[in-house]
């Protein structure tokens, strides 16, 4: 009798999501930081699950960055959204899956507006008639990549050739998850648990054997706030926030940090350079920083792709400890190679080898 | 003069971020802006059910409008469902259209937002573009941003991306006639109109602080909003 209650409870944290026929819209922060996560999850959609994904060639930003930094009207954002709705539907698609977390807040946000405000729905469909002679239907599901990772999150796991285990104890890696927060703060029901119990990451860090830490700040921000990191003057914002998780989590020596927003594992990454060059201080083990990864690139790992060809390169803070602990093999000497082997320059070294 | 609650109200974020706050003050110990600005987002909520026009005037012209990160977390915890973040993005907004972003140092900085942000938008069809973001500006990148963007062709290309590159793809050139649409969206919804009044708005406080201001990022006016703060804003 208990037991049913909880398991009625906890379907209403679940949500629908979509099961193929994907209409892919990307981010503008996961193209420019981590291009390797986006190639990452459609080749893994394509490739390893065999689903259907498009993607139109004329679809832009969602402009949610350009609206959260407060430059564009409601009107103009809900516009937007409506042209991205419209090309969706001239492609024949249903199921809206957005690479980022804020476009997915704000489809979200601008659905819910419609849904409660009937007369936003129409003057949206008239400015885009006006502005643009196209006509729109709402999708009729929206999941963001990462729910679509966690649906398929077993078909993943089966067909994977390593697991976040320690190879040498067999015991599991110490995962910390960062939920971005335009996933489920504002409308909890639109997110895999909700607010309260985010389950989208921590269903595929348990599937792929990794153990969930556990820690006091798990669910503040990262610290990007928009106006708060993209003016200089205002950052201190963005890297006390991190520095506070930071803080919380490491007392419980975690390996790893895995995220399901583009802009988080951004500033989880440059921000522990930033303060080890400021302060000294590093937070991983044996003088390190704790390497921080989108949940594409970890998917890509456990089915063995080749580590840069997922993009572990970009990081900051160095991978390479986790892929010895997990026993992934990579060639050093290619880390830093173009494409087809060509040879370029290298970074440049920090103080400290995160 | 204007009713300024009234011409809040008109925004839905408002109808949406407020319904008769009881001043519990959850919402401020959740913020994470609270813990680093001098900001309370329970006073925001009270200022503004007062009605009293001057007081909201004042918080129009306020620092304390743009302190807040849009995070949303309020949202969660608020027990009678309102979320300061979008009353907030509804005074910011009403802070534009009548010009009173322009009286605080944090507001001025909409004009570094407008130029950067805005610009690629309706230039790019990205908020963000690769080759704009330079470790001039946004050090914390640091020296592996440095290496792709010294050799990002290279390394674009090896992450599968297309850019600048016609069809599909990571960074791809956005067509013609989609660059259209969206500039058209901007005129037809007012986003080209506000990006007017906070240039125009700029320009006339740059006269006042006797700061050069020209249309590129390279001017006094420019380096001052994008990294001088005079008031103190720490929280107590």
């Amino acid at each position: 009798m208990i037991l049913a209650g909880k398991k009625a409870i906890w379907n209403d944290y679940q949500k629908e999501i979509a099961d193929d026929k994907y209409y892919y819209v990307r981010s503008c922060v996961r193209q420019n930081f981590f291009p390797g996560a986006e190639t990452t999850f459609l080749r893994i959609m394509r490739e390893v699950l065999g689903k259907d994904v498009y993607e139109h060639p004329c679809h832009t930003s969602c402009s949610g960055i350009g609206y959260h930094s407060d430059l564009l009207p409601l009107e103009t954002t809900m516009t937007v959204v409506a042209r991205q709705f419209s090309l969706m539907n001239e492609s024949g698609y249903k199921n809206l899956v957005p690479s980022c977390i804020t476009s997915f807040g704000l489809y979200t946000e601008i659905m819910d507006t419609w849904h409660h405000f009937p007369e936003t729905l129409e003057k949206t469909r008239k400015l885009l008639k006006e502005a643009t002679g196209r006509t729109f239907e709402i999708p009729e599901n929206v999941s963001h990549a990462s729910d679509v990772f966690y649906k398929f999150r077993k078909d993943i796991a089966a067909k994977s050739k390593f697991k976040l285990i320690n190879k040498n104890t067999g015991k599991p890696l110490k995962v910390v998850e960062h939920i971005g927060c335009h996933y489920a703060k504002m409308f909890p029901s639109k997110g895999v648990g909700g607010a309260e119990y985010p389950h989208v990451l921590v269903g595929m860090i348990e599937d792929w054997g990794g153990e969930i830490v556990d820690y006091p700040e798990r669910r503040h921000c990262c610290g990007f706030g928009f106006r708060q990191y993209l003016v200089g003057a205002n950052r201190g914002y963005s890297v006390t926030s991190s520095k506070k998780k930071f803080e919380s989590m490491q007392p419980y020596q975690p390996d790893m940090i895995i995220t399901n927003c583009p802009g988080c594992p951004m500033f989880l990454d440059k921000w522990q350079y930033t303060l080890s060059e400021m302060e000294g201080k590093v937070y991983g083990k044996d003088g390190r920083g704790i390497p921080v990864f989108t949940f594409e690139e970890v998917a890509g790992l456990m089915l063995g792709f080749d580590p840069w060809d997922i993009g572990l390169q970009v990081h900051q803070v160095g991978c390479e400890p986790i892929l010895d602990k997990i026993g992934i093999p990579y060639d050093p000497e290619k880390k830093y190679d173009g494409p087809h082997g060509k040879k370029l320059s290298k970074p440049m070294a920090a103080t400290f080898n995160l | 003069m204007d009713n300024l609650y009234e011409k809040l109200s008109q925004d839905i974020r408002m109808q949406e971020g407020l319904h008769a706050c009881m001043n519990c003050g959850v919402c401020t110990a959740i913020c994470p802006a609270a813990e680093i600005y001098n900001y309370d987002p329970r006073i925001i909520c009270d200022t503004i059910q007062s009605k009293d026009n001057e007081e909201i005037e004042a918080l129009l012209k306020s620092e304390t409008i743009w302190y807040c990160g849009e995070c949303m977390s309020c949202k969660t915890r608020c027990p009678r469902g309102n979320t300061v973040g979008l009353i907030i993005m509804a005074l910011r907004a009403l802070s534009q259209e009548l010009g009173y972003f322009a009286e605080s140092e944090k507001g001025r900085q909409q004009l570094f937002l407008k130029r950067v942000i805005g610009g690629w938008i309706v230039s790019k069809g990205y908020c963000l573009y690769l080759e704009g973001i330079g470790t001039d500006l946004y050090p914390e990148q640091g020296p592996v941003w440095d290496w792709i963007q010294e050799n990002y062709r290279d390394v674009f290309a090896r992450l599968g991306a297309n850019y600048q590159g016609d069809g599909p793809g990571i960074l791809r050139k956005i067509p013609d006639e989609a660059m259209a649409e969206l500039n058209s969206i901007f005129k037809t919804t007012g986003a080209f109109d506000r990006f007017e009044k906070i240039e125009r708005f700029s320009q006339k406080k740059a006269e006042q602080m006797n700061l050069t201001l020209d249309d590129t990022l390279a001017n006094e006016y420019i380096g001052h909003i994008y990294s001088k703060t005079e008031k103190n804003h720490n929280a107590l």
